[in-house]
């Protein structure tokens, strides 16, 4: 299934595993030490991470490292930004009429 | 006049605040009458079409954005609250040219003030996913069209030129 960015970086947990593979990439049993929480509910956010594409997965060896997929990431601002020029350009557009019905009616 | 755009990942909501030297009458006006909706609402070179529009509680509008060449895209915003202006709600979806909305759609809470003879514009933006954000810069927004039409510096420049001309 397609999941959705907003719903993976919602969670606090999954936002902490973000910013703890952003630096190095590790296993589950790694990242569960720094959660009070168990390798099964850690194993469950990856895979949500994973299905919307935040983390890549190697096997080395017998375990698996996970690391963050850092251009995924920036996809969320570039989304974000052009949302934003689309509201800004929108709003600019509205101040100008403004000016022009406000001027339409000085001159009758 | 300055505009504030802040997206708060973990509540899902993108706030957007604008302030606009003219009074409250007129601004409120822009935003829930057709004909002036339709004259600022779609970023240049598109169009917006507002087909139909019932601006009362349970009453919707049912426009389309158009592209240069023709495409029209449609969007449904379903009216769940007015406070004459002061405040509406809406619930705003992407829509078939049949009005059938695209769901999840997004809950907008406008709300209008005004000190000193300048209005201010809040707008929130409930998203329930972010893939209807992704959808909205994909319906033709894309990168280049929006450098083309982000030439705020001719809008403004425009915009200078019909204050002085007053």
């Amino acid at each position: 299934m397609r999941r959705d960015i907003f719903q993976a970086i919602a969670d606090p947990t999954r936002r902490a595993i973000i910013a703890l593979i952003a630096l190095q990439a590790m296993t589950p049993n790694a990242l569960a030490e720094h959660f009070d929480t168990t390798r099964q509910a850690v194993s469950k956010h990856l895979r949500i991470l994973t299905e919307c594409e935040l983390v890549t997965q190697e096997q080395k060896g017998r375990e698996i490292f996970y690391s963050l997929e850092i251009e995924k990431m920036k996809e969320i601002d570039k989304w974000l930004e052009q949302y934003r020029k689309i509201w800004e350009t929108r709003l600019n557009q509205l101040d100008d009429l403004l000016a022009t019905i406000k001027k339409q009616e000085k001159e009758k | 006049m300055k505009m504030d755009f802040i997206v708060d990942k973990q509540t899902k909501t993108v706030s957007i605040t604008k302030e606009f030297a003219f009074e409250r009458s007129l601004v409120w006006d822009a935003y829930t009458k057709p004909e002036l909706l339709d004259q600022w609402w779609a970023p240049k070179p598109f169009a917006s079409r507002t087909k139909v529009m019932d601006f009362r509680v349970g009453g919707r509008r049912f426009y389309a954005m158009v592209s240069p060449d023709g495409q029209e895209r449609w969007g449904l915003q379903k009216y769940t609250s007015i406070s004459p202006k002061t405040n509406f709600k809406l619930f705003n979806a992407f829509a078939d040219e049949d009005e059938n909305p695209e769901l999840p759609g997004s809950d907008w809470d406008l709300t209008f003030s005004e000190q000193d003879g300048t209005t201010k514009v809040s707008i929130s933006i409930y998203n329930e996913s972010l893939e209807r954000l992704e959808k909205m810069v994909e319906m033709g927004f894309k990168e280049g069209t929006m450098s083309q039409l982000n030439n705020l510096e001719d809008l403004l420049a425009k915009l200078t030129g019909e204050k002085e001309s007053k």
